[in-house]
């Protein structure tokens, strides 16, 4: 076939057929419209505002290292005034998670961000390894999601940051979609299309990539040879996110805008109040101070099941029953440290201490 | 010329099903038998011109090297790999830096030299 040209810039050899709009565009339209959409996308959701400080998720993979050289191309370019920070988790998975770190370890350098590196093995007293080690491959999925997103959030706190962006992108959110539809989660279905959460005293998260497509994000990071690192993770992957997966990628090789029509559908569900209103309230931890919609928060209950040698107590309601029937937790128990909310009130304070004369 | 060099690439976690190794240095006949039907029972010999002999032949493509690929270099799993007769989706491939589905997929036709790259996206981020 003889070479075609860009669409856009209508000189360059075309590289890419993007699979949103089936453009053929060259390299560096493609680099400039996939870092324009982002920012339209941060500036429509106002995610931003000058001087917050933002913690960038970040696990060495493609998602996240595109997302990292994307953000700090963006506030360089269009002065959002943000200060950048690398947020990482150690869920201390050997031979995965160590491998993996090197890579956030070097992107440190290559972008000049602080790094936070925080393990499971700090804040919980248990890595991966162990944990599996005693409870098997079989529900360890459910530790480690419970503790990641705990983790996440206790990193942004000591890094006194507003805000954490992560690297979801467009498939992610598609495939979230169909799994809150097959599984008849409506209260998940009605949250999951959001960019951004932020409950009453959550950090704010948000998904800067929400409407990226992952060819697109491979493609960027391969064309500008960004260093990323790519392996499964050893311990059984999530096998009911690998079924809407492999469903998801059929559907966008038979119609590549079926990704984005997905989070569309997802967007244009109406929840009704009533579904709403069925979901818990909020409140604190009374152990460790962490948001909970229970006395004790998730990642409390977990810990205390791998303590007392039930394991299971966090993850079904029997067992946890058993657990309580079984008396109170010991008092030497090992807890984790009580949550201290980054202070965005004392900042505040200080801008309305400090008001530039005109 | 009777048969051609190519660099081919894995990554994404793609290398993995070939013997962990990223780079692969691959040489195919220059020509094939038009009838995929022949190819398994003539397997590439570089330098070989017997596959031209029997069966009318045309110039080879990027379905050859899938083919290649899933007898010779693959070592685990094919069905990762292929998947109805073409790269399972989620798979990128590139062809001389360019997306193949912009040269024809598996009709893009081969060339001494050129680099061809498999990316999986299905791994996490």
């Amino acid at each position: 076939m003889p070479p075609k040209n860009c669409a856009i810039c209508n000189s360059a050899r075309a590289i890419l057929k993007r699979p949103k709009t089936g453009q053929l565009i060259c390299k560096d339209c493609f680099f400039y419209v996939f870092e324009t959409e982002v920012h339209n996308t941060i500036l429509e959701a106002e995610l931003f505002k000058p001087g917050d400080r933002v913690a960038i998720g970040a696990s060495g993979g493609k998602d996240s290292t595109v997302l990292a050289h994307v953000m700090k191309t963006l506030n360089d370019r269009y002065n959002y005034g943000l200060e950048l920070f690398l947020l990482s988790i150690d869920e201390g998975i050997t031979g995965y998670r160590d491998d993996s770190l090197e890579t956030v370890k070097r992107n440190q350098e290559q972008y000049d961000m602080p790094l936070k590196i925080l393990s499971y093995d700090e804040l919980y007293g248990w890595t991966m390894d162990a944990i599996v080690a005693q409870i098997g491959k079989k529900n360890n999925c459910t530790f480690c999601g419970v503790f990641r997103r705990q983790a996440l959030d206790r990193g942004a706190a000591i890094l006194d940051v507003d805000h954490i962006v992560t690297g979801h992108n467009a498939d992610d959110i598609a495939e979230t979609v169909l799994m809150n539809i097959m599984r008849g989660d409506i209260a998940r279905l009605g949250r999951c299309t959001s960019i951004c959460t932020q409950g009453e005293d959550t950090i704010k998260r948000s998904k800067p990539f929400k409407y990226a497509y992952e060819k697109e994000i491979v493609m960027y990071a391969y064309f500008k040879k960004l260093d990323y690192f790519s392996t499964e993770c050893i311990y059984s992957p999530d096998a009911y996110r690998g079924h809407a997966r492999a469903f998801l990628k059929d559907l966008e090789a038979a119609r590549p805008s079926a990704i984005i029509d997905i989070i569309h559908s997802g967007e244009a569900f109406e929840i009704k109040e009533v579904v709403k209103a069925t979901q818990k309230l909020q409140q604190t931890c009374k152990r460790c101070g962490y948001m909970s919609s229970n006395e004790l928060c998730k990642a409390c209950t977990l810990l205390e099941g791998l303590e007392r040698g039930m394991a299971n107590a966090g993850v079904t309601d029997r067992a946890r029953k058993r657990m309580d029937a079984e008396g109170p937790a010991p008092e030497n128990l090992r807890t984790i440290p009580f949550f201290q909310q980054p202070n965005g009130l004392r900042r505040t304070e200080i801008a309305i201490a400090y008001t530039p004369s005109s | 010329m009777s048969t051609i060099t190519l660099s081919v690439q894995f990554s994404g976690g793609l290398e993995t099903l070939f013997g962990n190794r990223t780079a692969h240095t691959v040489a195919l006949p220059a020509r094939v038998p038009v009838d995929a039907a022949h190819w398994a029972a003539s397997p590439a010999q570089p330098g070989s011109e017997q596959a031209g002999t029997e069966a009318e032949t045309k110039p080879v493509d990027m379905a050859y090297l899938l083919h290649h690929l899933r007898a010779r270099a693959l070592t685990a799993r094919p069905e990762l790999f292929l998947e109805h007769g073409t790269v399972r989706p989620g798979i990128l491939v590139l062809l001389n830096d360019a997306d193949w589905e912009l040269e024809g997929e598996g009709a893009a036709l081969l060339h001494d030299k050129d680099e061809v790259v498999f990316i999986s996206t299905l791994h996490g981020g």
